[in-house]
């Protein structure tokens, strides 16, 4: 029976919730802490710097456009990869939910292959293996590298959310899709007008927990050489030469920005699940 | 296994699909080397994870809530930043500044030193570190699941915190959260190849170096999906197993 109470345990949570736990809401004087806290860590780095030399701060304050400009192409490949992924994964979902046998099976042996496969990996397949240029016959279009880590990165998108909306369809009650049968909707008409619209509000919690990994995942794209923040950040450091009390505010800076990116967003999942939660 | 050998040259000869590990002596012994670091790396960091995680959870609970502050700065600090920079922090930035201010012991490995924490310790932190603030989380929830009337019952036996916890809300909690458990697992798993930006030798570096020196990228890329996607199943099936052996009769 699921879900029985025994006296020692009480039933199961529902699903674990997408990101974190509501009670920690990081406010506003939270961000001063931060702000202190890596204000103290540049202010010892710049002790520990040598009389003459510029100090940390001002050395990072200089490179700041330059690394966001770099984050900048973090977040144009994690647009293009959310959006071909969540494109090719919806169909990828709904063809998990085929009625014909070789299309589910198939759909599902995809699905699980991207999914399990580490992100690395298929960011190196895509990079080595995809051409530097398609040649359409008429007109020859180059292939740059972040477009392949665009590629890349969708991959695992698209199966994770091919499993985001086999879930959400078959998270309804059965008796959704027997009332419209019952009332001479086909199938297609069917999940068109009466299954996809209540699935929509159930994916979209965890729609953006992906993009929030996807968004954490773009570095990843530095080790092929896309000039993305982490590359410049490195770049960077180099451009300043041997100075080791450097590293401590520029890998601090590359972390926070990261975190000031995805932070809101998963608080904001958080909030849409729970406001989803009640209603349906 | 001259046979194995023999078919795999043949195959190279006659089609060109050159799968080197399997008949050259050299490249085999690397890639038996790299199974056996990538599989060290992964169940270290699983244990440290897990480690991280009960005792997370335990920290959570304090009374004091400096702890408890400290512990939801931890897990939103490392659910928020990108695990690659993560590593990149701690091995590039951390493991420096150590060595730098002369705080890392060195160890004599005959002949030369080297530092007690190298690369693959790094890594091993940093990965467990990460995968340990999902870990915690998951444990909370269920130890949440644990009536505040057990705990109760065991502080009427004289339990104390620490040990109502080891011995009466753990066991319990663990049978709750082993499918989210699962999940995190497989993703820490996969995300172990991110070691491979600090130069550990596990199966991702080492086939990078193979398809560098034999120039046969497809088929190591087919060799290493394989593997992965083999030892993830490997994962999930010992965890059903594990499920299925801790079920509680009647109850989920």
């Amino acid at each position: 029976m699921p879900g029985a109470e025994l006296p020692v345990l009480l039933p199961p949570a529902p699903p674990a919730r997408a990101q974190g736990d509501a009670r920690f809401g990081l406010k506003a004087r939270h961000g001063l802490y931060i702000a202190v806290l890596f204000a103290l860590a540049t202010g010892a780095a710049q002790a520990a710097s040598d009389a003459g030399l510029p100090g940390p701060f001002e050395t990072l304050l200089k490179w700041v456009p330059f690394v966001l400009k770099g984050f900048g192409l973090n977040l144009v490949i994690s647009f293009f990869a959310m959006l071909f992924g969540t494109i090719a994964g919806a169909a990828l979902g709904l063809m998990q939910i085929s009625l014909l046998a070789p299309v589910r099976s198939g759909s599902w042996l995809v699905t699980q292959f991207f999914r399990n496969s580490p992100w690395l990996v298929l960011l190196f397949a895509i990079m080595l293996l995809f051409p530097f240029e398609l040649d359409f016959g008429f007109v020859v279009v180059p292939v740059p590298d972040w477009m392949k880590a665009v590629i890349g990165f969708s991959l695992p998108i698209m199966a994770n959310i091919s499993e985001v909306v086999r879930g959400a369809v078959q998270s309804l009650p059965s008796g959704q899709w027997e009332s419209a049968e019952s009332l001479a909707f086909t199938r297609g008409q069917t999940l068109r007008m009466v299954i996809l619209p209540q699935c929509i509000k159930r994916m979209i919690p965890p729609w953006i927990n992906w993009y929030c990994i996807l968004a954490m995942a773009t570095p990843l794209a530095s080790i092929m050489g896309v000039e993305e923040s982490v590359t410049y950040t490195a770049q960077a450091l180099n451009a300043e030469g041997d100075r080791p009390e450097l590293i401590w505010p520029f890998y601090l800076f590359l972390l926070l920005i990261f975190f000031a990116y995805t932070y809101p967003i998963a608080r904001w999942s958080i909030r849409l699940e729970r406001k989803f939660l009640v209603k349906t | 296994m001259e046979f194995f050998a023999d078919f795999f040259r043949n195959l190279y000869e006659t089609t060109g699909l050159n799968f080197v590990i399997f008949y050259e002596e050299y490249e085999a012994v690397r890639f038996v080397n790299a199974i056996w670091t990538s599989l060290k790396l992964i169940v270290i960091c699983l244990i440290f994870s897990l480690v991280v995680g009960i005792v997370g959870a335990w920290a959570q609970g304090a009374k004091s809530r400096v702890v408890r502050l400290g512990m939801a700065g931890y897990i939103q600090f490392f659910r928020n930043t990108p695990p690659f920079v993560q590593l990149l922090f701690f091995y590039f930035v951390v493991g420096t500044t150590l060595e730098r201010a002369g705080l890392m012991p060195l160890v004599d490995e005959g002949g030369w030193t080297e530092p007690l924490i190298g690369n693959f310790g790094w890594a091993v932190i940093s990965l467990g570190f990460f995968a340990g603030a999902f870990n915690v989380e998951i444990f909370r929830s269920g130890i949440e699941a644990v009536p505040t009337a057990t705990r109760e019952a065991a502080e009427a036996l004289g339990y104390t915190r620490l040990k109502s916890y080891i011995y009466v809300v753990l066991p319990l909690a663990f049978r709750v959260c082993l499918p989210a458990l699962n999940n995190n697992l497989v993703n820490l798993l996969k995300t172990t190849t991110l070691a491979y930006a600090i130069a550990v030798p596990e199966m991702m570096y080492t086939a990078n170096q193979i398809w560098s020196d034999n120039v046969n990228v497809p088929e190591m890329m087919l060799v290493l999906f394989i593997y992965y996607v083999a030892l993830v199943g490997v994962l999930v099936w010992l965890m059903h197993r594990w499920e299925r052996k801790m079920r509680i009769p009647g109850y989920g």
